[in-house]
């Protein structure tokens, strides 16, 4: 083979290795849909499973993942804030500082059903949350926080040093830097971690399945110290748990699931690109 | 009379132990435009950033001697370092806009010290771009963004921000550098105006810059204070051989 052959050569075998990695995740979208798109109506959406889950809906488990997910942001989002604020702007460069970073790191290798072994000794049983939305939530921000942490550094670590110190000559302090010129131009690049942290919580199961998940409760929670369903947890019941349960069911949850993570993932895509076209430098 | 800025046995060293500035001792007289001139790495940004104290953002530096403001220890645990920043403000080598408009720019350092009254930035922002020579060519457009000026006009809206402040000193760290000579005339000119109101410090884009608007002058060179005094007589006559060789063209 001559150079040109070869370079021929080798942009084929990248081409097609870049693909081969979107195979996969276009494979398993069009099985789900294909398998659960017959059973999505409004009636599945919105009313509670019947006859020991193997007819209805998914109401219930689908509303318990919202309050989840909104329960994790809301935990998960003040502290990433503080600590990549901390990490990015106030942190020396000493030991403390990189055991912080070591931590973090490591948080997001520990196995999620760690996590709920965890949440389960610590917010249910230790500070006698019980099983309860609020524990789920917990659980799941402390999950979050190394993806959350880390974009949301990195976003406030892309703001150019000159702007914090034209600010600072301007005779700003430091927190009036951060809060006037750091942050609003960090935020979207924190949203967008914030986001895909929540892309993850709303899939896990192995977090709630201590701490929040309940097997079956046809009424919805009232409060955070109430139990709920939750659809990842819903989804492995129906699918291990009930003798006899229609495949197509199985399915449509599946994909009501899929669904929210993706949308999610693509929310977090747009914010991103459409505040990074916003930005003037 | 009293210098406006009295520099006192100056010493500076950076965390990798480079010895910045050498024994520095200066008295810079108030109403004037004085230049700090010398080759690159000579110390000249090293000692403006020492004035209003932004050298506090360099870790693992050490510092001996002092610098007077007013008669005041600039390095004195009392001092408040916003108002010291806002007294003696500084206009920076790049022009460097904060993101937002021509006003928001103009009264950014005005908001962060309280000030809010509507009329009072109005009054700071037509006065300082006035006194920048910028009022004309930017009055109907204020609220466009700061990025949309062009480089010889962001460069006047840096040195208007700064005026906004109504400091006491103004400290300018080669304001010119990326400017045409067009714009640099402009600016050069409009410093001609300032010193009336304000004590002037710039380091100087070149020796002829130095020569064209400066009263008093110091040559640094490694970090080091060669020669000291009017500009008139150091650019004829220097005293020094060294500051000859420089001005001269034999080194730099």
């Amino acid at each position: 083979m001559n150079r040109q052959q070869t370079n021929r050569f080798a942009v084929a075998v990248i081409t097609s290795v870049a693909i081969l990695v979107v195979v996969p995740i276009v494979l398993v979208i069009l099985f789900v849909l294909y398998n659960g798109i017959g059973v999505i109506n409004w009636e599945f959406i919105s009313t509670a499973p019947r006859n020991g889950m193997r007819e209805g809906g998914i109401w219930p488990a689908l509303l318990g993942t919202i309050f989840l997910t909104f329960g994790t942001a809301i935990i998960s989002f003040p502290l990433a804030i503080g600590a990549a604020i901390y990490l990015s702007e106030y942190a020396a460069d000493n030991r403390m500082t990189r055991m912080v970073r070591l931590a973090i790191v490591n948080l997001a290798g520990i196995p999620s059903i760690v996590y709920g072994l965890f949440g389960l000794g610590a917010f249910v049983l230790f500070m006698q949350f019980g099983t309860s939305i609020l524990a789920g939530s917990l659980t799941l921000g402390i999950l979050t926080l190394p993806v959350v942490i880390s974009t949301a550094e990195e976003a406030i670590s892309s703001v150019p040093q000159q702007f914090r110190t034209v600010s600072l000559s301007l005779g700003a302090t430091r927190w009036q830097t951060i809060r006037h010129q750091v942050l609003p131009h960090a935020l979207p690049g924190i949203l967008t971690g914030v986001i895909l942290g929540l892309g993850r919580a709303a899939g896990e199961t192995a977090p709630i399945l201590f701490t929040v998940a309940a097997f079956y409760l046809p009424d919805l929670p009232q409060s955070i110290f109430d139990q709920t369903m939750a659809l990842p947890y819903h989804l492995y019941v129906i699918s291990t748990q009930v003798p006899g349960m229609p495949l197509d069911i199985q399915y449509g949850t599946a994909l009501v699931l899929l669904l929210i993570v993706l949308s999610l993932t693509l929310v977090a895509t747009f914010v991103r690109t459409s505040m990074r076209r916003r930005r003037e430098w | 009379m009293q210098a406006k800025i009295s520099i006192q046995n100056l010493n500076y060293t950076y965390e990798d132990g480079i010895e910045a500035l050498r024994d520095i001792s200066l008295e810079i007289p108030a109403n004037e435009i004085f230049v700090l001139f010398g080759p690159a790495r000579s110390g000249k940004s090293t000692l403006l950033r020492l004035l209003n104290r932004l050298s506090d953002l360099d870790e693992g530096t050490a510092r001996q001697g002092t610098i007077l403001f007013n008669g005041q220890d600039v390095f004195d645990r009392t001092v408040n370092v916003s108002v010291l920043r806002r007294r003696i403000s500084m206009v920076f080598a790049v022009p460097t806009p904060l993101p937002g408009s021509i006003y928001d720019n103009l009264t950014y350092g005005l908001k962060m010290a309280g000030i809010r009254e509507r009329s009072e930035l109005d009054r700071r922002v037509e006065q300082s771009l006035k006194q920048s020579a910028l009022w004309d060519e930017v009055k109907d457009r204020l609220g466009a963004s700061a990025f949309a000026l062009s480089g010889g006009q962001k460069q006047r809206l840096c040195i208007a921000r700064s005026l906004a402040l109504e400091p006491d000193v103004v400290v300018l760290d080669n304001p010119t550098s990326g400017l045409d000579p067009i714009s640099t005339a402009t600016v050069e000119e409009s410093l001609f105006d300032l010193k009336e109101r304000y004590t002037i410090i710039m380091v100087p884009h070149s020796v002829q810059q130095a020569a064209r608007v400066a009263d008093q002058a110091a040559f640094l060179l490694d970090g080091e204070l060669v020669e000291v005094g009017e500009a008139g007589k150091m650019f004829v006559q220097p005293k020094d051989q060294r500051t000859e060789d420089y001005i001269t063209g034999r080194f730099g």
